[in-house]
């Protein structure tokens, strides 16, 4: 009942023993001895572990060290050893790689090669964006990009094509109904540890098994929780894996509002409103690398409540509505409600974040964020800018911070120095004293406190020139 | 003939494909042991108690070493023999290994090693370089001074003075294989080591030391390192003793690898520096005279600190000539991690230091900072000297230079290339075009700026310690003419091996597919150096070559005796060996050589010539030559944040008559882009209390794919070394790292487009966003 199935490099591959928070990347080093994939960090921030994860509608990048093995049921997953041809012919992505010189130490190069035969597959160049996950110290990278620009022309291995459609032949077993459990023997099971961690097959599924085990750990992407498991060495105890949660997946529009699934994630997010939200789209593409926001959810990064995660500032700004669930009771609030203080949300035992509504317009939302490098960074201060204005007036303003306070906040002071204002330069210099009203930020490893509180202002100023239409992006100039 | 081919690296067909067998990846006995070390939480105490009780009752520990279990306590130091494996009574950095766990896995060995109950007694702690400069907390007995000249009074008879300060960051080495070791214990005592190191000698010294073993007992092998860049020429020696100790111990192989976070926390990195300078000039900006006052943080031991300062003090000319020079260096001793060697070795830190007093000068004198360099050049030598004569302008001083050319420690400069090669880069980088574009982008944009900046590099190639520069090889052709190549230096991506290969297959002219790189062992070739100061190919390159040599005339001898003609008749050339008219296979001359009974197997060696050196005067011929190079970099700044970004940049790079261009055109794009980071990006942080914050790839950011220049020219100048190296060809492993202090200076020409001019953005590294901002606010007098 507990059986994990999937694909590994075209073979099936069939687990029922494997404990629930063994990662990918173990169990392929430790107990298959596939070392083509490589341990760097540990913790979803090199690459050397991306291996490509597929299932009917797509190839994904993900990295292994923050894959937990229930999460890749039903998938094909094929690692470096298994890219070539069953024949030994190379990936046009191998060939390249090799001939315009892209490895040197090679650590870094099977994940490298891993991520672009992913991008290769999807038919993507943007080369910058598909590789801001794959670190490499040897080469400057040069080499790696002429290797993606030769191979990008050819085809797709009709090796790879035939994959997917042994995945749409391959049988997943029916993931058990939740009648099949008997949820107090289940909870007994729970108790000793010794779960094999439980697969919710839809949200009534979840908010059953939630409501009768709240102190379980929900696992959507892993990102974040992952790293509970490799670096704090932590024991989850139970667990449920919502993977199969398909009806938490959703991105629609309805009238002035779009609903989102909390398990939509980061990349689907991204690509839903490149069209939408623009602003939005750009910091939800420098939220992290693409093996980060393949697997990373947007529920997962408001629930985990983190003061400098990159969603819930934009989010606030937008003026985002977060659902709530536990058992069969839903609630609303708004999202900025939810941060209660560091560490603490307004969240009841068993209750889970189901999706949350954004307006569908908002032509005034500028999202920026500061780190000390570009693309898979966490940010020292991001901000989301909000401001509608009738009649060369502030009417409305939403402000919001992350990296600024314990948790991500809104700038309650400052927005009351703007609304009724002219909109002109001197209305936001005469704001800006109204931000260490609203933040005393911290000193740490990103940046200082006086940093912080200067650019958050500064980031306001940004605003006004951006909207004016100065070049305010050094992402955007052009050598 | 195969060397000057732009042939792939050898081993990257396994690379792409993921059979590269790294330490990890090599398939372990059955019963293996797995390390890892419990780490010190304090930067500076006493260690009342240690109790790891908890530790050895810990699921899948099969022994816990501590360190009453070992007497005497096995060093690990490089040098000074002051890295004992486990802290002994006192801690002397957070991070130093305290106690040993072998377990059953690796999870198992890392949970463990968490749960002992340390108690402390904290001693007063030396964090920083001011800490340690209050303390006189130093290696060595005071400052090493070296002069030349009379720099005080110059600078006192000069028509300007100018001082300023720069803080200079250090570097994670961040090679994405961290550290590892494994120990296979063999009959008699004897143990094979496998270690992901640049120095295997030391490798196996140090294990057999700690094991009370002759050498010979010991063997280390090492195929390959994902990376090295100076972080695995000591600092690996701790993870071998310690599998070494653990397997005599159990009887078991026993292996380990840190974590990353381990790793960081661990291991040494590149010295951060503060360097005061004082400096006389004339309006033109001509340097009379410079006082440099370097202080380096060298961290609790000394490892490598004091040839890596040393190193610091000979880059302090970097390419210019400055007759009066007195250059102060401070090694300090802090209770961080031990600093150790980092890809140029200390030549960075100097080499920024004299770049940033060209720039200040520069600004100080209203001229364009290329031609203050090039009023300062030190004269171009020699009739070949890439056809480029030196500007026009002086003359007179020019020849006046010719005559008495010498560096600040007394070496003749005798190869000097920059002027021809900066000429040539400003005009194919359009330099004089783009720096007008810059300014003019910068008086219509409010908010974003931009800067360009040429500087060059010159760096001295050969190990000061001299003896050091020496290297062996094995070569054996086999019956069927295939080739066996073995020698002394290590492999760790710098394409050492394909070009040394090159080199072999030249020698016997066959095609390069017939010659077999292997795995480094001390077993092979002994008593080797580290892979380090840039001289694999230089040094390793010469011995294979003896030994290809050696080889090649035993078959000429053998052939010209049998054809009645002279051994120099022989040729040896695409895979054929002609002679008299007769026109054999490769493998047939072998064929018959064997049945005539003729050795094909041959060692080689080589000392570096012409090197000599007094560091006690510092004075003398440390390098064999000098490598050269220069790099113009334009970036863009966001003055209300200090975001930053490289834009373009365009390189000209001397790596002699080359090897191998596309390896070394590889060495130079990444040398650049991990030295723009180590000046941008990259920043550690220590807490109050001594712990490094930054220990992880999430919160150290090395530069990622869309970090590098988006225009990224990069051209070979294409001139043989004046020295008699391997085919000619000049050493590339470290120099063009120094090519990114040009993004460092275009990000403070950006700075000082934002002020009046009247003062200098004086920038430090890394010029973070929070660096840049500091900096424009001060140029804007805010």
């Amino acid at each position: 009942m507990t059986e994990i199935r999937f694909l590994l490099n075209g073979t099936p591959v069939s687990l029922t023993d494997a404990p629930p928070t063994h990662t990918l990347l173990d169990w392929l080093r430790e107990d298959r001895a596939l070392t083509g994939t490589k341990e760097g960090c540990n913790e979803g921030d090199c690459g050397a572990c991306t291996v490509m994860v597929s299932d009917a509608a797509d190839h994904r990048a993900l990295n292994a060290c923050l894959l937990f093995l229930p999460q890749l049921h039903g998938k094909s997953i094929r690692t470096v050893e298994g890219l070539a041809a069953p024949d030994g012919t190379l990936h046009p992505v191998q060939q390249a790689m090799i001939a315009h010189h892209g490895s040197q130490c090679g650590f870094c190069t099977p994940g490298v090669t891993m991520a672009l035969a992913c991008a290769h597959a999807r038919g993507r160049t943007d080369h910058d964006d598909v590789l801001a996950g794959n670190l490499c110290r040897c080469t400057g990278y040069a080499p790696i990009i002429r290797a993606a620009e030769a191979a990008a022309a050819t085809p797709l291995p009709a090796w790879l094509d035939a994959d997917q459609q042994a995945l749409s032949s391959f049988i997943v077993p029916e993931i058990r109904p939740e009648a099949a459990i008997d949820a107090p023997s289940v909870r007994a099971t729970l108790a000793t540890g010794d779960t094999p961690g439980y697969r919710p097959a839809n949200s009534d599924d979840l908010a059953d098994w939630y409501a009768a085990n709240p102190g379980a750990t929900l696992i959507a992407g892993a990102t974040d929780v992952g790293l509970w498991v490799t670096k704090q060495l932590r024991d989850l105890g139970p667990v449920a894996f919502l993977a199969g949660v398909g009806d938490l997946r959703h991105v629609e529009t309805r009238g002035k509002v779009i609903g989102i699934g909390a398990c939509v994630t980061i990349e689907a997010l991204r690509r839903a409103l490149t069209g939408v939200h623009p602003s939005f789209a750009e910091l939800l593409r420098r939220f992290a690398s693409v093996q980060v926001r393949e697997a990373a959810t947007i529920g997962g990064n408001i629930a985990n409540g983190s003061p400098i995660g990159d969603g819930p500032p934009a989010l606030i700004a937008l003026g985002t509505t977060l659902h709530l669930r536990q058992g069969d009771e839903m609630r609303s609030l708004p999202l900025e409600d939810f941060f209660l203080d560091y560490g603490r949300q307004d969240r009841r035992p068993g209750e889970f974040i189901a999706a949350v509504t954004i307006p569908a317009e908002a032509p005034g939302l500028r999202c920026y964020k500061l780190s000390k490098r570009f693309d898979q960074d966490i940010s020292a201060v991001c901000g989301g800018f909000n401001l509608t204005l009738t009649d060369g007036r502030i009417a409305e303003a939403r402000i919001a911070f992350g990296g600024m306070a314990g948790v991500p906040k809104r700038a309650a002071a400052v927005e009351a120095a703007l609304i009724g204002q002219p909109w002109q330069e001197a209305t936001i210099r005469a704001a800006l004293p109204a931000f260490a009203e609203d933040f005393t930020p911290l000193s740490d490893m990103r940046a200082s406190a006086s940093y912080r509180l200067t650019t958050a202002g500064n980031m306001l100023l940004r605003y006004w020139h951006d909207l004016a239409g100065t070049p305010v992006q050094v992402l955007e100039v052009q050598p | 003939m195969s060397v000057t081919q732009p042939l792939p690296h050898d081993a990257a067909p396994l690379h792409v494909t993921g059979q590269a067998r790294y330490i990890d990846d090599i398939p372990t006995p059955k019963g293996t042991l797995h390390l890892a070390f419990g780490l010190s939480g304090r930067a500076h105490a006493k260690v009342l108690a240690l109790d790891l009780a908890p530790v050895r009752a810990a699921p899948g520990v099969v022994a816990v070493i501590g360190p009453d279990d070992l007497d005497p306590m096995p060093d690990c130091a490089p040098a000074a023999h002051d890295e004992p494996l486990l802290a002994l009574g006192e801690v002397h950095y957070a991070g130093q290994p305290m106690f040993l766990v072998v377990a059953e896995s690796h999870l198992a060995a890392r949970r463990a090693a968490r749960l002992a109950c340390v108690t402390y007694e904290d001693l007063p702690t030396i964090l920083t370089i001011d800490d340690a400069m209050t303390a006189g907390s130093r290696f060595e007995g005071g400052p090493v001074i070296w002069q030349n000249g009379d720099a005080e009074a110059a600078i006192a008879a000069a028509p300007q003075r100018l001082d300023g300060v720069i803080e200079i960051g250090g570097q994670e080495h961040f090679y994405l294989e961290g550290q590892a070791a494994l120990a296979l214990p063999q009959e008699a005592g004897d143990m094979v080591v496998h270690s992901s190191t640049q120095h295997p000698t030391e490798v196996q010294h140090k294990v057999a030391e700690a094991l009370g073993l002759p050498m010979n007992a010991v063997r280390v092998e090492v195929r390959r390192m994902g990376g090295g860049f100076g972080g695995k020429e000591s600092q690996g020696n701790a993870l071998a003793v310690a599998c070494a100790l653990a397997a005599r111990a159990t009887g078991r192989p026993c292996k380990m690898r840190y974590d990353r976070d381990d790793d960081m926390i661990v291991t040494g990195k590149r010295h951060a520096f503060r360097i005061a300078y004082h400096v006389g000039h004339d309006a033109e900006g001509r340097i009379q005279g410079v006082e440099f006052v370097q202080m380096a943080q060298c961290g609790w031991s000394q490892d490598l600190s004091l040839p890596v300062c040393d190193r610091a003090m000979l880059h302090a000319d970097n390419a210019y000539l400055i007759a009066n020079m007195r250059i102060e260096s401070h090694r300090l001793r802090t209770n961080t991690q031990s600093a150790t060697a980092f890809r140029g070795f200390g030549g960075p830190q100097g080499m920024l230091g004299i770049e940033r007093v060209l720039d200040h000068v520069a600004h100080a004198v209203g001229r364009d900072p290329l031609e203050v360099r090039r009023a300062n050049f030190y004269a171009e030598t020699g009739a070949e000297a890439g056809g480029c004569l030196p500007p026009a302008s002086a003359p007179e001083s020019i020849s006046a230079r010719m005559k008495e050319q010498v560096t600040p420690y007394r070496m003749p400069v005798e190869d000097f290339i920059l002027h021809g090669l900066t000429a040539r880069l400003e005009e194919s980088a359009d330099y004089r075009a783009r720096q007008a574009a810059v300014a003019g982008w910068n008086a219509t944009n409010a908010v974003l700026k931009k800067g360009i900046a040429l500087t060059p590099v010159k760096f001295g190639i050969s190990f000061t310690l001299t003896w050091l520069n020496q290297a062996g090889a094995l070569v054996h052709v086999y019956q069927d003419g295939s080739v066996h190549l073995n020698h002394g230096g290590t492999e760790m991506g710098q394409g050492l091996f394909q070009k040394v290969a090159q080199v072999a297959a030249a020698g016997f002219g066959i095609d390069v597919a017939r010659v077999k790189i292997t795995a480094t062992d001390t077993g092979k070739v002994p008593n080797t150096s580290a892979t380090a100061a840039s001289s694999g190919s230089d040094l390793n390159g010469m011995a294979v070559k003896a030994a290809c040599d050696t080889i090649r005339g035993r078959l000429a001898e053998f052939l010209a005796e049998r054809h009645q003609m002279r051994p120099e008749d022989v040729v040896f050339a695409a895979g054929r060996v002609a002679v008299g008219g007769a026109d054999y296979a490769f493998e047939e001359v072998i064929a018959m050589a064997y049945q005539a009974r003729i050795s094909l197997s041959a060692t080689g060696f080589y000392a570096t010539p012409k090197v000599t050196w007094d560091r006690a005067r510092g004075e003398g011929r440390p390098f064999f030559y000098f490598a050269y190079g220069a790099a113009v970099t334009e970036v863009v700044i966001d003055t209300l944040t200090g975001e930053n970004r490289i834009l373009r940049c365009d390189i000209l790079h001397d790596a002699g008559a080359s090897l191998n261009p596309a390896i070394d055109i590889g060495q130079i794009e990444g040398g650049y882009v991990q030295g723009a980071g180590w000046l941008t990006t990259e920043e550690l942080v220590w807490d109050a209390a001594g712990r490094l914050g930054t220990h992880a790839p999430s919160t150290y950011k090395i530069p990622a794919c869309s970090d590098r220049p988006r225009v990224f020219n990069v051209a070979l100048w294409d001139e043989a070394n004046r020295e008699e190296t391997i085919y000619r060809s000049k050493a590339v492993g470290e120099p063009p790292l120094m090519l990114g202090i040009s993004a460092f200076l275009a990000l403070s020409d950006a700075v000082a487009s934002c002020g009046d001019g009247a003062i200098y953005p004086a920038l430090d590294a890394p010029a973070t966003p929070e660096r840049v901002l500091a900096a424009i606010d001060r140029v804007r007098g805010v």
